[in-house]
């Protein structure tokens, strides 16, 4: 199996971002070129976290004071094992394990991890001036979406402590986040992001494959596809353009070949939205509408976001993909706490 | 019994055995996905990819019939009160 591309840098402190231990009062110093290396992987739409066992205020401070601290999300400075905040963290950016790469510069620290988390990549943190080099910090596309990963995140811590701290149904909540969503036929600017988005998804991929730009091009020169974006935004900003369909469209029936979204918008339910407005569309146009489905073993979710749409298995093909069938019937109205904007046009010339 | 065990029903709203909670917006596909979790994990079933079927889920006796009739495909032990 290919190794993951990493999406997170975890760090330790002491001793790796910089020379010298906080606690035992020294004048800690950062190390050479950390923060260049920083700013390259932030550039790369690959994020920065921390795991250290230190005080958290004066750490934070010194952050702040060495002009570093904006870098790191979801840091973990706490006394327990370096295991729990690696998880803490995964769990906080919801991406898998195998795709973060911690480096410490304590034996004993890097064995913990692996030993709890065998899929993280641990590294003697004396290597770090070498980890851009790696193919694994190479995505092969950075994109205007990857140099913003990281506003998008904290943007997205800010929603969650209002959201938590919002009193009243989530209906009211989501409603005051003026949110707009837009699905649009793709543009040629668009397709790096597609194709970015086919290879960073696992778990919301309805069918775990894999488009290369080249092949995302063909199909949106060719009349028989509609390659569709969606791109969500609300008082925050932008999450970027979030979700993917391909859908196949032959004489009354039209084939849902890929759905696919970003696990930023796990819990926002544009999936259910993109799958209504298709509903309606095939049914207008009197197209039957199948769609494909390939459990990989991580994601049942959108197996899930199917079913719960309406769709029920109509066949097994030969090539192990199910073939998934919408009755067209008891489609539900569109939420009204989203606004929601089309620029997809369905006549065949 | 399904409906007491499911305290991820929280937000207050007052339905019957036979409502469809999916049609009345209730829920989402995240929610689904943590309901058949639930489901395996309470009742020692199995939910494959051809269980993934909306009319299995969308109301409590719906999910009470399938509970039951899932047991008896698996190993005839019978869903009791």
């Amino acid at each position: 199996m290919a190794e993951s591309g990493v999406k997170c840098v975890v760090w330790d402190l002491d001793n790796t971002i910089w020379d010298g231990i906080l606690l035992e009062g020294d004048s800690v110093r950062l190390k050479p070129r950390i923060q260049e290396v920083l700013d390259n992987l932030d550039r790369r739409g690959i994020l920065n976290s921390i795991a250290s066992r230190n005080d958290h205020d004066l750490a934070m401070a010194k952050l702040r004071e060495l002009g570093i601290a904006e870098y790191f999300l979801y840091p973990e400075i706490r006394w327990d094992a370096k295991s729990v905040s690696l998880r803490n963290i995964q769990k906080n950016l919801n991406i898998g394990f195998d795709t973060l790469l911690f480096l410490d510069d304590q034996p004993f620290d890097r064995d913990e991890v692996a030993s709890v988390h065998g899929d993280v990549w641990c590294m003697d943190s004396r290597d770090y001036l070498q980890i851009l080099e790696h193919s694994r910090l190479n995505p092969k596309y950075v994109t205007s979406d990857s140099a913003l990963r990281r506003r998008m995140y904290l943007d997205e811590i800010t929603r969650r402590k209002e959201e938590e701290a919002f009193v009243g149904p989530k209906e009211d909540f989501l409603r005051q986040l003026n949110m707009v969503f837009e699905i649009s036929e793709a543009q040629e600017s668009d397709l790096m992001r597609a194709e970015e988005l086919t290879y960073r998804t696992n778990q919301l991929n309805a069918t775990g494959k894999k488009y290369s730009v080249e092949s995302l091009d063909a199909m949106r020169r060719d009349a028989r596809y509609k390659i569709l974006v969606c791109e969500l935004r609300d008082k925050y900003g932008s999450y970027g353009k979030i979700g993917l369909a391909l859908v196949k469209l032959m004489p009354g029936a039209w084939n849902l070949k890929l759905l696919l979204f970003s696990c930023r918008v796990l819990s926002a339910g544009v999936g259910g939205v993109l799958l209504t407005y298709l509903r309606n569309a095939s049914r207008d146009r009197g197209a039957r509408l199948t769609a494909d489905f390939l459990d990989t073993g991580h994601n049942r979710m959108m197996r899930a976001t199917y079913m719960v749409s309406g769709f029920t298995e109509e066949a097994q093909r030969s090539d192990g993909i199910t073939v998934l069938e919408n009755d067209l019937t008891d489609v539900p109205p569109l939420p009204d706490f989203l606004d929601i904007q089309i620029n997809v046009n369905w006549s065949v010339e | 019994m399904v409906e007491s065990n499911l305290n991820i029903f929280n937000s207050g709203v007052e339905f019957s055995d036979d409502d469809n909670i999916f049609r009345k917006g209730f829920v989402d596909s995240l929610f689904a996905v943590q309901l058949i979790a639930y489901l395996e994990a309470e009742f020692g079933i199995k939910v494959g990819n051809k269980d993934m079927d909306i009319k299995n889920f969308n109301s409590v006796s719906n999910m009470v019939s399938f509970v039951e009739r899932k047991r008896q495909e698996d190993g005839g032990a019978t869903f009791s009160q």
